[in-house]
This record gives C-alpha cells, structure tokens and sequence, in this order.
C-alpha cells in the first residue's frame, strides 16, 4: 500500500495482529492503520463507552526532552506551563506560531529528568524541526521510533489494566509513572481521547504486539479503529488537529483558554503571544462550538453555517453522526454573535437549510478517573 | 415476473414491467458500514440516468445513489427514515430505497445481470 503521493507507507508493530484481526486496513498519515474491524464503526464506538476499547495509537510520535531547562526551553515554543508541572504530571498544549496559529497539539508529560512528548503523526517531522531550530542546543531531542504506544480506553480499562498492574488503577487522571507489564518497563499515563477513564501505555515495540495480545484476550477489550477513535473524540468535544485546529485557528478561538495557565497568560513569552494576549483581553470574532442538527441527517466537515435569514456566519469542521448521543453532531467556527448555547443556526447540507442549536460540549459527559 | 439489474455503483435494479425498485447491493452496504440516515427523493422527482438521487450517509461518510435508469420517482421507502439501518440488515430486500417508473427501457441494457455483477464485484 502507499500514501497518495505515492510514498510507501509505514507499518507500526501491531501491523500483524490487526490483520489478524481482521482489521480494514487504510493510508493514515503514512501508516497503514485499522480505520474499523468486523464489527465496525457504530460497535466499537459504544462498546468503548460500555466496557473497553484498545487502540493503536503507535503512529504518533513520541519523544523525549533531556537537558536543564527543558521545560523553560520548551516554554519559549508553546503557551501551557510547563514548569509548574509537578513530576508524573501531564499537561496539553499547543506549538502557536507568530500568528497565534497553531502548527499541533501535544501531550507534554514531566518524566522527572526529562520532558515525554507526544505528538501528531501528521505533524511529527514538523514538531521534530521545530524543536530542533527552536530549542537550545544543550536540550537533546530524542524520538522514541522504537516505542509503540497503545491506548485502553472506557469504563472497565482501569479494572483490566490493573489485572496486569495493580499500580494503575489508583493513577490519577492526567498523570503517567513507570510501570512493569508482562515484564516490560512501560510509560503508562491515564488519560485518552476518548472521553472515557484510560490509559496510554508507551512500549518498547518488540512487546507491544504481546501487550496488545493480552489486553485483547480479557473479556471486556475489543479493538477499535480509527473509525470510532474519530467519534468518541467528536462526541467528547475534543479537537483534531488539521480539521478544529490549525494555523488558521488560535487556542482562545478553539476554546482552550483553560491550557494556557494564569502565569504564561500574563507572562507571554510563546510565539503568537501578543496576538493570543490580545484576544483574552478583547475577545474573538469566532469561536468554536457545539451544533446539534434537528433531524438526523450529518452535517460534516465543510458545511455552511447561516443565521435565520441565511447569511454565512461559520463553518462546521467536524461532524458526524455520534452513536451515543444517537443522532448527529457537529463542531463549527461560528461568529461569536452566534456562540451562546441555546443560538438557533441553520446548515446548508446538501442545498437544503437544516435547523441546529448551538450547544455545549462535550456532546455526552467525560468520564474522566478523579480518584 | 422480475429481473434483476445491477451498476458498477453498487445499486440493485428490480424491473416489473415499467417499475425499477432500487437499492444498494450487499457488497455496498458491507462497505458503507452502519447507515445512519437517508436522504431519500420526493415522488414525483424526474431523473435522468446517472443523476444524484439520494445520499447514504453511514458512521464513516456521506455516500451519493445515482439514478440507474431515467424515470419518475414512484414510492419511496418512509421506512427507512425511522430505520435507515434496515439496507445493512436487508440491502436487497426491506432495504429497497424508491421505485422509479422507467422512461427509456433501453437504457437497462446499460447495466449489468447477477453473474456479471458477481464477476465484477470478484474484481474489486
């Protein structure tokens, strides 16, 4: 298989056992990856709100930061506040550029000597560079290629994860220690993208595909595909970067305010500073939301969003249909005139003017482990 | 007595005299996966062959049905408007989706019968 420029595509270590699986596999961000298995999109997306979901999630990428002053170092590229995480604490936040853009979003997790990044498949040869010209020469990058990293998501992914490690299951959310699995140092944090309690597990790829074997062989685990990672994510209200976010967005238009700490707000010092300071100050023109369409029809990526009398005033750039809500839901960029919950909108789908509500996200309540 | 036709855009052609009942095939609705809305024409609506009749819309995409024949939309399947999941449990049954009232039957040597749509499928 190869990407559509042609590229062959790279495979990561649970190619073998998501064939097996019987997963479709599909181009994504120059892997191939599992977009759905037999029992597909709509299933897999509710048995991860019901019980527990496994992904692969090996095509992002991973890396470490070593050196003193990393975090302060790391600061000078990104908005959220670094230093103040406490060791074994995970934060999200964005790489902005001079615009207040933003180029990806990323997990940044406080691994005592070092900084433990996660980041965009899409992004990652971008983020890598980026770090490369804009941090000092004393901090040391090094990616994690030989790590595969696998998330266990939903209500019983505690209960089954602890089966193997005790450990976890009193972990709080957002935080990430060294754990032991099948005789295997892991990085395990708690969190996802799912909404639900999980984990992400950081593995040495030669074990990934028996963890991944053993966590699939517990009655409550099914594997999911790319197809319901796309959902849950959707109807838990977070942002995919590329479509909610990009350098065309800043984090105060996208609503991500909350990641960037009462220090950085006031301090600056990232790029974009002076635009995003500005906007926290006197508002934006946009803002993005929640649209639930009356009806069932989806209204997707792309879709026109007018007033009452049919003037543009957005543009939805996720949507779908969410198996838990039971009907379909959207996220748009709308004028901020229009972004109070309860705001009646219209959605051009299909040449046909659909009635929808701004409301607020996430779609379904997060689950999220808080002890 | 009915025949059955079929497209390469995987739709199923039912013809009982001037009537085609259409749908997606088995193969189609295995690829969509859940269906999670239709948009289905009003009767009365006038197709020419190939024209946009109606939108699938499953968990994964937004699919498009042609026309596969020119015709006038008869009945169309309310059903599925409460349902739409019934194409994947029934594609080629409770899952028809509109009939149209043929207005060239030539145009049905256009399309494809049961062993050359299974041949062409096999291809895929």
């Amino acid at each position: 298989m190869s990407d559509p420029n042609g590229a062959p595509l790279k495979r990561t270590s649970l190619y073998d056992l998501h064939v097996r699986s019987e997963g479709k596999m599909v181009p994504f961000a120059g892997y191939e990856m599992p977009v759905q298995f037999p029992a597909g999109v709509l299933k897999e997306h509710l048995h991860t709100r019901a019980a527990a979901g496994l992904f692969d999630v090996s095509h992002m990428g991973q890396l470490y930061l070593h050196g003193d002053g990393a975090a302060a170092a790391l600061e000078t590229l990104v908005p959220g506040d670094i230093q103040a995480l406490a060791p074994g604490c995970t934060r999200y936040t964005q790489f902005t550029t001079e615009a207040g853009g933003i180029l990806d979003d990323l997990m940044v997790t406080q691994a005592g000597d070092r900084l433990y990044l996660v980041v965009n498949a899409a992004c990652k040869e971008a983020d890598i560079a980026l770090l490369r010209d804009g941090l000092p020469k004393d901090i040391a990058i090094e990616l994690l290629d030989d790590r595969a990293l696998i998330a266990l998501q939903g209500p019983m992914a505690a209960a089954v994860l602890a089966r193997l490690a005790p450990q976890v299951a009193e972990m709080p959310f957002m935080s990430s220690a060294s754990v032991m699995i099948l005789g295997t140092s892991c990085t395990v944090g708690r969190g996802g993208y799912t909404g639900e309690d999980g984990f992400e597990i950081s593995v040495p790829a030669s074990a990934a595909e028996d963890l991944a074997a053993a966590l699939l062989n517990e009655a409550e685990v099914v594997p999911i595909g790319l197809g319901a990672r796309d959902s849950l994510r959707l109807e838990s209200g977070l942002c995919l970067y590329g479509h909610d976010i990009d350098t065309t967005t800043t984090p105060i238009e996208a609503g991500l305010l909350w990641s960037i700490s009462k220090r950085r707000r006031a301090e600056g010092g990232f790029p974009g500073d002076a635009v995003i300071q500005r906007q926290i100050k006197d508002g934006v023109a946009r803002k993005r939301v929640g649209l639930r369409p009356e009806g069932r029809a989806p209204a997707r990526e792309g879709t026109r969003v007018t007033d009452e009398a049919g003037a543009e005033i957005g543009t939805v750039t996720s949507g779908g249909f969410g198996p838990s809500v039971g009907g379909p839901v959207s996220m748009a960029y709308v004028s901020s005139d229009f972004a109070s919950i309860g705001t009646s909108v219209l959605l051009e789908v299909r040449n046909k003017a659909m009635a929808a509500s701004v409301v607020a996200m996430p779609f379904v309540p997060q689950r999220y482990y808080r002890g | 007595m009915s025949e059955m036709r079929f497209t390469e855009d995987h739709e199923w052609v039912r013809i009982e005299g001037d009537v085609a009942t259409i749908g997606i095939t088995e193969y189609a609705q295995d690829q969509l996966g859940d269906i999670v809305f239709i948009d289905l024409p009003e009767s009365g609506a006038e197709f020419a062959q190939g024209d946009d009749a109606a939108v699938i819309e499953s968990v994964k995409a937004a699919s498009d049905i042609y026309a596969p024949v020119s015709g006038e939309v008869g009945e169309v399947n309310e059903a599925l408007d409460v349902e739409p999941a019934t194409v994947n449990q029934d594609a080629e049954g409770e899952g028809w989706l509109f009939t149209l009232t043929i207005s060239d039957p030539g145009e049905l040597d256009n399309l494809m019968d049961a062993d050359a749509y299974k041949a062409f499928v096999a291809k895929l």
